[in-house]
């Protein structure tokens, strides 16, 4: 027998109370663990996608929308740019290196991008299996489409037009697998890439089939003998004095828009930070309720108990002793509904990734454990001591002689 | 083993308390009888170190125990004083054994062989397992004087220990704590105002008056 044995064995002696404040504490915390969770690897992610990009030009229109849609490919683009326009700019003597993107189909709710192999370089890709694309129509496939749509090297299949899965589907030509890449866990896994020319031909009303069997251009532009547009350019600065220079240059002489991942970026989080702090503060709000909680059900059944204490202390407990019998039951309580709670905060993660395999938080992992949640568990520790303090001191100073002649 | 001397209590003005003077052997066995209200519960409170006297000095083993400060005087009380209440006042969330082992915890002690061989001893040896909600009044009787005994006591004070039982059950009590005291050749000191215990007892002090 000791001091954490017989605590537990009060607790569990009223099971039903006991459930409940370990239920409520294990809820509030379970929303700080999501919370902690997604703003980590969300605040990560965001930032190893945006690695290498400097700056997205477009079509005018919200810059925000601009960076989702070329960075993170999860909203609509906001247009297309003449590529003569977009060839001119990436001579300008601030630009290291740009790469085109061409947007605007699906397969299966997957987006179809074309781009060039500097976008494969730019991510640091590995193929699994298989190689880049070489001619029109060849794609390659970010891990976690191959593994969801089922599709290997040399599988065919039927783009749609749009970035959403439900339209026509382009039904003249099929597009060919002819690589897989390794997961990254970066915005590629959930990506179709190929070919700006595939991009272009798939919309063109003819079929000149001679320049399907044509190498497609692998770095810079793709030739073209008409007026072409793509949707947008990734660009990485020269020297410092482009990130000054460059967004004003082009925001103000040109029919394009230039917009900067990392400042677009904070500025969502600053938008979304007001919806973060709302929901913190309604997990708080229930960490404090159940924090009452305990110090109710400490406090009433120890009027019932004063009679066990004073047996104890007739059988030679120490008033200390009684006073960490009723400290330990909220350290157990709050022990187990922080462990509940960050468990519980892990699998509601688990479930949101699993039904939300192609949105912004599909990439996210669950299982993966901040030191942050140390913070959390001694967090609840505390909520249990300052809960049973009181009701600690009440049985500190039971009056033994007193409550066994009553 | 225990004396008092000129100890006095008083709760007001008109309800106080003034003891005879007591002194016991090691192995002896006393009997205090008295009416409800003569102090006898306060008698014992006193002896069991649960109730400072406001003058007079308590010896348990030449030890003056109201000197002793606060958690010392606890460990000499759960060492020393075995106290068997009116009602059994026995611990409901735990087993029949648990009820016991705590009383080793308290004073330090490792759990002893001795827990079983008291439960054996007091005939609810096949119940140790058992919670304690599942005992009849008998046995939760019998359960609590197993508890003093728990820490080897030097002195056993018992609080009408017969009062809720029937004439079978109150004599079979008695019998048990003198057979238990006597094992152990501690103190034993009964207060009550039962009448059919006093044939148990050679000696006897009484309380507040004649009976």
């Amino acid at each position: 027998m000791n001091l954490i044995k017989l605590s537990w064995k009060y607790l569990i002696d009223k099971p039903l109370n006991t459930g409940l404040n370990i239920l409520l504490l294990a809820l509030g915390l379970a929303i700080i663990t999501v919370l902690l969770l997604i703003q980590d690897q969300f605040e990560n992610k965001m930032s190893r996608d945006a690695e290498g990009i400097d700056l997205v030009v477009g079509a005018k229109g919200s810059p925000l929308q601009l960076i989702l849609s070329s960075v993170y490919h999860i909203d609509f683009p906001t247009g297309n740019i003449d590529m003569e326009e977009a060839k001119s700019l990436s001579k300008n003597r601030l630009v290291k290196n740009s790469i085109p993107l061409g947007m605007g189909d699906n397969y299966q709710g997957f987006r179809i991008v074309g781009t060039n192999h500097d976008y494969l370089e730019l991510y640091q890709v590995n193929f699994q299996t298989g190689q880049a694309w070489q001619i029109p129509f060849e794609v390659v496939l970010g891990n976690d489409v191959a593994e969801k749509l089922k599709l290997k090297v040399g599988d065919r299949f039927v783009g749609s037009h749009g970035i959403g899965s439900s339209s026509h589907d382009h039904d003249e030509h099929d597009y060919v697998v002819s690589g897989v890449l390794e997961k990254q866990n970066k915005v590629l896994d959930n990506l179709i890439l190929t070919s700006i020319e595939s991009v272009w031909y798939t919309h063109d009303e003819g079929h000149d089939h001679e320049k399907f069997e044509q190498q497609v251009v692998k770095s810079g532009f793709p030739e073209s003998d008409e007026p072409r547009e793509v949707t947008s350019l990734l660009i990485q600065y020269r020297n410092p004095i482009a990130a000054v220079q460059l967004p004003r240059f082009i925001n103000s002489r040109s029919s394009l828009q230039a917009a900067s991942p990392s400042f677009e970026i904070s500025r969502l989080f600053e938008l979304l930070g007001v919806g973060i702090k709302l929901v913190q503060g309604l997990a708080i709000v229930i960490i404090i309720i159940s924090g009452l909680g305990i110090f109710i059900a400490l406090f009433n059944s120890l009027k019932e108990r004063k009679y066990d204490l004073a047996v104890m202390r007739t059988i030679g407990a120490s008033k200390g002793q009684l006073f960490m019998h009723i400290i330990l039951e909220g350290l157990i309580l709050t022990f187990l509904g922080a462990l509940f709670g960050i468990i519980l905060g892990h699998l509601f993660l688990a479930f949101v990734v699993y039904t939300n395999e192609q949105g912004a938080l599909s990439g996210l992992s669950a299982w993966v454990f901040l030191k942050e949640e140390i913070w959390i568990l001694c967090f609840a520790l505390i909520v249990g001591i300052f809960a049973s303090l009181i009701p600690a001191w009440n049985a500190y100073r039971t009056d033994i002689a007193a409550q066994l002649t009553r | 083993m225990l004396s008092i001397k000129n100890v006095s209590f008083k709760y007001n003005n008109s309800n106080s308390f003034v003891f005879p003077d007591i002194s016991c052997q090691a192995g002896s066995q006393l009997l205090i009888l008295g009416e409800s209200g003569s102090g006898k519960t306060t008698l014992l409170n006193i002896l069991g170190g649960l109730l400072a006297p406001d003058k007079g000095e308590v010896l348990i083993d030449q030890i003056p125990i109201y000197s002793l400060s606060g958690a010392k005087l606890d460990k000499f009380r759960g060492n020393n004083i075995g106290i068997i209440f009116q009602k059994p006042h026995i611990l409901g969330p735990l087993t029949v054994e648990e009820n016991l082992s705590l009383a080793n915890f308290f004073v330090g002690k490792k759990q002893s062989d001795r827990i079983s061989q008291v439960l054996e001893d007091l005939g609810i040896g096949q119940k140790r397992r058992s919670l304690v909600s599942t005992l009849s009044e008998g046995e939760a009787q019998r359960l609590s004087i197993a508890r003093a005994l728990a820490n080897d006591p030097k002195v056993i004070l018992a609080d009408e220990p017969t009062a809720s039982l029937d004439d079978v059950n109150a004599s079979k009590v008695i019998q048990l704590l003198k057979e238990q005291a006597e094992k152990y050749h501690a103190v034993l000191i009964i207060v009550t105002h039962d009448q059919r215990v006093k044939d148990h007892f050679e000696n006897q002090t009484i309380m507040g008056g004649a009976l």
